[in-house]
């Protein structure tokens, strides 16, 4: 490959992907069987340049690839008048040419919500987006590390990751036990939970692999994306272990396979509700939320059942924005059980392929966000430059149709 | 002060030493058009670190971190080098890709416990490094 021999673009991926091997140490190259690319979100002029030459030079991806958010939705876009025609332009054609290379149009951070793209336990996997990463090396319990913009799509080409880090069954034992300590029972039934359980294991974790003792039975898979997103967002987190949950922690000894915990923290009451008011960054204090942001990690076709239980025969107050981010294939799947309209007729703006973090979507007078997402709420300061408020599901639904913040705090104390 | 320390990425530097040890996540983090730190959680909220030298502990977070350091890099607002504690893969990507695309770049370096304990109290110091990785701050 590095000779050339597989074309110019399996060349240059691979004298990247050797070089970047060679910094880490991996004495080798092994085969994955799929990949998903992150490449796709238009930062700039940069990510155009490099996918083009690899375009230019007859790039193919020789695994089935899927995709991750894009910075439109494809096919509704005109529909926002925010969106400009001088970024649209760009983003679509970015889009367009991983298609070109082969990848499939999933368009989703999610991926492993898709039916056909989730990986069986132990397969060896080429990945990006860090939620993404998390939850597939966690709850499937497949291989992948976090593989960053562009190299991606490097491993895509040539089918092949340097085995280092995650992929090695060596690196996958637990170092340090986080305990749940007297967290109520109501609150461990609460989707919440999970979102503030992540940003606080992210915070905790550093760059060790966390073990996560005390968690309930039947642990939804949206609840366990939560995490996982929570716990990429705040933190470095790859992989975690959930003792009796997660497919390599069917107990504390094999979660650590050996290892001595560094260290043993508890997760308490006081600890979650410390952390819920972090995610909370609204120093004005205003009251009334006129964005409330949901679906990052994209909307699962549950969560979208929820919502539409919760905004029946309701409406979102003048003036207040509305977003819920999921895939093509919910977005379907929600149109075909009459959903859609459910939430259209509430007022939601539901997008596809994208989000708002991605996506100029968002008014640029927006005063307050709110969010059901960890992932949102730690971003949005800085990438949106907004306050931010964090809420249950109901919470913002309950906010969006009375026009000012509803939160309970019972559950939390 | 003057020492040698393994390049990464190599790349010759030189600008003011700037230190924190909170990790960075890039993406969202990191404004390619001003090279502004955008994190409002991170203690070098608000400063510029184009033409700088960073040291920290690595970055983390989002791994579309390297497309926020490419394009800064193309842009001329990434700091001057980058120095961490740990081997950065999303850093070092993008330093790498900036080479192939448009055959400049920053090195990314790696520093010992002890060198970061002494950074700590010397921000702002003129930090001068090599691309064999000599650096020399004055």
């Amino acid at each position: 490959m590095l000779a050339g021999e597989n074309g110019p673009a399996v060349q240059t991926a691979m004298r990247i992907v050797v070089k970047m091997g060679g910094l880490f140490g991996a004495p080798r190259l092994i085969p994955v069987t799929r990949a998903h690319i992150d490449s796709g979100i238009y930062e700039g002029q940069s990510g155009l340049d490099f996918v083009e030459m690899l375009l230019a030079k007859g790039g193919k991806v020789a695994v089935p690839t899927s995709m991750n958010v894009v910075s439109l939705d494809l096919e509704n876009w005109q529909q926002n008048s925010r969106v400009p025609l001088s970024f649209a332009t760009p983003a679509r054609r970015l889009a367009e040419m991983y298609l070109k290379m082969g990848v499939k149009p999933t368009f989703t951070c999610a991926p492993y919500q898709l039916k056909e793209n989730t990986p069986r336990f132990g397969e060896q996997i080429a990945w990006a987006e860090s939620n993404a990463v998390a939850f597939v090396n966690s709850v499937v319990g497949a291989r992948t590390n976090k593989y960053g913009d562009f190299f991606d799509i490097c491993l895509a080409l040539i089918g092949r990751v340097p085995a280092y880090g995650l992929h090695l069954a060596e690196n996958r034992r637990g170092q340090l036990l986080l305990r749940l300590k007297d967290v109520s029972p109501a609150l461990l039934r609460q989707d919440a939970f999970y979102q503030i359980l992540g940003y606080l294991v992210g915070r905790l974790a550093g760059n060790n692999i966390p073990v996560i003792a005390g968690m309930p039975p039947g642990v939804s898979e949206d609840q366990l994306k939560a995490l996982s997103a929570g716990a990429a967002s705040s933190g470095s987190v790859t992989l975690f272990h959930a003792v009796g949950v997660t497919p390599e922690a069917p107990d504390l000894e094999t979660a650590f396979g050996g290892n001595t915990p560094l260290e043993t923290i508890e997760i308490d009451m006081p600890g979650l509700r410390q952390a819920r008011q972090e995610l909370s960054a609204n120093p004005g204090g205003g009251d009334r939320p006129d964005v409330i942001a949901l679906g990052s990690p994209h909307f699962s076709l549950a969560e979208g059942i929820q919502l539409a239980n919760l905004v029946e025969n309701r409406k979102v107050a003048p003036g207040i924005e509305f977003f819920v981010a999921t895939n093509r294939a919910v977005y379907h799947a929600l149109i075909e059980r009459g959903l859609l309209e459910k939430l259209l007729a509430f007022g939601a703006n539901v997008t596809q392929d994208t989000c708002v973090v991605v996506s100029p979507l968002i008014k640029p007078d927006a005063q307050l966000l709110m969010t059901n997402s960890a992932k949102y709420a730690y971003y949005a300061p800085g990438k949106l430059n907004m306050p931010v408020v964090f809420g249950t599901l109901a919470e913002c639904v309950d906010s969006a149709v009375a026009g000012r913040l509803l939160r309970d705090d019972a559950l939390w104390n | 002060m003057e020492l040698s320390l393994k390049l990464l990425v190599e790349a010759g530097a030189s600008g003011p030493l700037v230190f924190t040890d909170q990790p960075l996540s890039f993406w969202g983090g990191y404004d390619a058009h001003s090279g502004e730190v955008i994190d409002r959680r991170h203690p070098l909220s608000g400063q510029r670190l184009a033409g700088k030298v960073l040291v920290f502990p690595g970055s983390r977070g989002s791994s579309s971190g390297s497309g926020v350091l490419l394009e800064a890099i193309r842009n001329r607002t990434a700091p001057a080098g980058i120095l961490t504690l740990e081997p950065d893969h999303i850093l070092c990507l993008a330093a790498l890709l900036a080479q192939e695309l448009y055959a400049r770049t920053v090195p990314v370096g790696l520093i010992t416990p002890a060198f970061f304990e002494w950074a700590a109290s010397h921000t702002g110091e003129s930090a001068s490094l090599t691309p064999d990785g000599r650096l020399e701050i004055f």
